[in-house]
């Protein structure tokens, strides 16, 4: 939004319903706010136009009235819309409109939401900076030379250049929160099994989840408990009641035990960001939290276990694209054979081979107990470590990554350095468990740095309350980006 | 790693994963999978003598929904998706499999 006040969903769900603004206007605003921008910044791959101007219209005709009523929503493109292209940024599925929405989809209309269009991504979700996107790289707002982070870039661009207030993302390996940290924003990713992946374009089926990119702690609860809860069309999603989240943020966090993994943040955290990790230690101390030196001691292996185990899974998941009964089907084979594998190779780009090369590597006869089966084990050592811990403490809080956002460029050619930039993030999604980053302050170069809260299982609504003490004491959300 | 992958083993991997590789991807692959795995063995190191395997974090056993019968989507709009449809007869045509 352009106009100033309206940059939030609260402030622009009360300007609705107050009469101050109408839902068509509203639309109206980040539909011009994207042409004009947006060319540059790239968080966008399809806009809905038509469809975003007519639902406006219904809101504003009084026919919706739910918690996002009138509030323009950014979708990441591996989410499923009817009628509207969905790629997840691969050539694979370049024009693919899917004939019906993914349940987050179904939550969100309900509750009122115009969807302005599809966010940029790394192809299928994998990469840390939109560069593996086939659409090109997202730019981001706070320094255009600079990546929003990824796979969730383009949502994150979305919200920080103040086109849409809120979009979804969604997080294998950190791919919702360390673009958060990179714009400046609030990113969760929701417990295993709290929101529904039917209609998520799959990655990894034991990892994936949708959450939300927002502005405030507050607007991050409220698209929660939208898209929350029990699905009969994903056998995942858990039966495990959806607490009121919004009501949970009573900035009350005296006496919660925060434990820090004291080893981990020598894994090469960059000093400025390691002090304004400890300065947000320090504020949530003065608001009556406890702090706990602990310890996480097979997280040095959460990387390899985590990049083992979701790209076996990813190996399997994109099996499905054999040009035969959707997406790209190569124009020069003469055998059923040739057509799978020339319309594979023309369709994927190069990340996403190289994960299906490395998955099928670790599954295959003679490497699956050496790789694959050993990596599950660790996987279990790491669950285990968090179970221990949370006997001792309620939150876990580190550097939601290593460094600020880097420049575009810098590491594409280097897939193992793209990795290592996720060592703070892929645990929760090994372990199950939610996380969450919240912007903790700004490098000397004006770059937003996040701290990540992790929680027990299903305990969103404790993390929430933590993260939202914290941003209205420290008030960094307040700040947005001058480009 | 001492033990490096080889261009015949990336060539083994693209088949078994239906890719039809480039030369240039052939090579790129062989250094940077390499590269990827050497990192990877240090979970070689970690004792995991009777851990059992994670596979999945649920905690309950998955739910079942109710088994009420549902139309499926139309045929017709599935279709549409698909490169080489045959509408009439409601198939998905590919390159000839029996000669």
């Amino acid at each position: 939004m352009s106009q100033p006040g309206l940059s939030t969903i609260v402030q622009i769900r009360d300007a609705v319903a107050a009469g101050d603004a109408s839902a068509v206007e509203i639309c109206r605003t980040a539909l011009a706010a994207i042409e004009a921008r947006d060319p540059d910044l790239h968080a966008f791959t399809t806009i809905d136009r038509e469809q975003a101007l007519a639902r406006a219209a219904d809101v504003d005709a009084g026919h919706d009235r739910g918690p996002l009523a009138g509030v323009p929503i950014g979708l990441k493109d591996n989410i499923c819309t009817r009628g509207l292209p969905t790629t997840a940024s691969s050539k694979v599925l370049a024009g693919y409109t899917p004939p019906y929405d993914a349940t987050v989809v179904e939550r969100l209309l309900r509750a009122g939401a115009v969807i302005v269009g599809k966010t940029n991504c790394d192809e299928f979700a994998m990469g840390s900076s939109t560069e593996n996107s086939a659409l090109g790289p997202s730019r981001n707002p706070w320094d255009r030379e600079r990546t929003p982070g990824g796979s969730s870039g383009g949502s994150a661009v979305a919200v920080a250049a103040g086109f849409v207030p809120a979009a979804l993302g969604s997080d294998t390996g950190g791919s919702i929160r360390q673009p958060a940290a990179f714009c400046g924003l609030v990113g969760l990713k929701p417990t295993y099994g709290r929101v529904s992946r039917y209609g998520l374009i799959a990655f990894a089926s034991s990892l994936d989840q949708i959450g939300p990119l927002t502005h405030t702690v507050l607007d991050a609860a409220i698209c929660a408990s939208v898209i929350s809860g029990a699905d009969p069309a994903d056998a995942t999603a858990a039966a495990e009641p959806v607490p009121d989240y919004v009501a949970a943020l009573t900035r009350d966090v005296k006496g919660l035990r925060i434990g820090v993994p004291a080893g981990l943040l020598e894994e090469g955290v960059e000093p400025e960001l390691a002090s304004l990790f400890q300065a947000a230690l320090e504020r949530l101390r003065d608001l009556g939290a406890t702090i706990h030196s602990m310890d996480l001691p097979h997280a040095g292996a959460a990387i390899p276990v985590y990049y083992l185990v979701a790209t076996a899974e990813a190996s399997s998941n994109l099996a499905r694209y054999d040009g035969v009964r959707y997406g790209h089907r190569t124009g020069r084979a003469d055998s059923l054979r040739a057509m799978y594998n020339r319309s594979r190779d023309e369709g994927f780009g190069a990340e996403v081979k190289r994960r299906i090369m490395l998955g099928t590597y670790v599954l295959s006869a003679g490497y699956y107990d050496e790789y694959y089966r050993k990596a599950q084990q660790v996987r279990t050592l790491i669950r285990g470590d968090y179970d221990t811990a949370f006997a001792e403490v309620d939150v876990i809080a580190m550097p939601t990554t290593p460094t600020a956002a880097f420049r575009l460029g810098e590491k594409v050619d280097d897939p193992l350095q793209m990795y290592l930039a996720d060592v703070f993030t892929v645990s929760a999604n090994l372990s199950g468990l939610p996380a969450l980053s919240v912007p903790c302050g700004f490098t000397g170069t004006n770059l937003p740095v996040g701290l990540q809260l992790t929680g027990r299982m299903f305990d969103e609504a404790g993390l929430l309350r933590a993260g939202h003490a914290y941003e209205r004491d420290a008030g960094w959300w307040q700040r947005s980006p001058s480009a | 790693m001492s033990q490096s992958l080889t261009r015949e083993d990336v060539l083994r991997i693209a088949e078994l994963a239906s890719l039809e590789l480039t030369e240039t991807e052939v090579e790129t692959f062989t250094r940077q999978l390499a590269d990827i795995l050497a990192y990877a063995r240090q979970v070689q190191e970690i004792d995991t003598t009777g851990v059992p395997p994670t596979s999945h974090v649920l905690g309950a056993t998955p739910l079942d929904r109710a088994d009420d019968p549902r139309p499926s989507l139309p045929r017709d709009e599935i279709l549409k998706s698909a490169p080489d449809p045959s509408m009439d007869a409601g198939l998905f045509r590919v390159p000839r499999v029996i000669g």
